[in-house]
């Protein structure tokens, strides 16, 4: 089992969501995804997208507005 | 969720050809499959270094308006289209191109990048992704 790290800092619309889907396609199932940004947006939708992939949204962080997402393949 | 999400790019100038590119690419990202039939103008984007040549649609003012929204955007931290088709592709986007845009424009195959390209067809084909498709848009 993996832990893939996915920096999207200072990306916008619609790279970090494109960049979450990038990663969980080449994860293996098990594999843990990690995705850092700021862009507002994408905290609320990568959730979005994880949910519509039917994947496991292991939780979501905010500190001094940097986000982290965590999701399981 | 599955679903799919056709598009006709039929303008060619830069805003739009980035809203279809956005709404793809996220469509792909949501576990969605995409689709994008390239007609009329938004045809001209496909040709070999074409992609990023349209005009703005609004304020383009020769090119001053482009170049300001542009810096706007490389500032906003914003991909280029480049980037945006390089990922519908990675992302198992389909590309069609419209062969009667290529027969009134005089466009070959040979002028566009075909690499990227799946199939070069006609309506028919069109309304053949778009019949089981979610979402459609013309752009």
């Amino acid at each position: 089992m993996a832990e893939i790290k996915v920096d999207c800092t200072g990306e916008t619309c619609p790279v970090p969501l494109v960049e979450t889907r990038k990663a969980l396609r080449k994860a293996k199932e098990g594999d843990i995804v990690e995705v850092i940004g700021t862009h507002p947006a994408s905290k609320k939708e990568i959730p979005l997208a994880v949910k519509a992939l039917g994947l496991e949204l292991i939780g979501v962080q905010e500190e001094g507005g940097v986000w982290k997402i965590k999701i399981r393949k | 969720m599955a679903g799919k999400v056709t598009i006709i790019v039929h303008s060619g100038d830069m805003d739009k050809v980035y809203s279809a590119f956005i709404v793809a690419n996220g469509a792909l990202a949501m576990g969605m499959e995409a689709s994008l039939f390239f007609t009329f103008w938004g045809l001209q984007r496909l040709k070999k270094g074409g992609l990023e040549k349209g005009p703005l649609s609004k304020m383009h003012m020769l090119g001053l308006g482009k170049w300001m929204v542009k810096r706007r955007m490389k500032k906003a931290g914003a991909a280029s289209l480049e980037r945006l088709l390089q990922d519908f592709h990675e992302l198992g986007g389909k590309i069609l191109a419209c062969d009667m845009t290529m027969q009134i424009m005089g466009i070959k195959k040979e002028d566009l990048r075909d690499d990227l390209i799946s199939d070069y067809c006609a309506v028919g084909t069109y309304i053949d992704e778009a019949k089981d498709s979610t979402i459609t848009l013309f752009i």
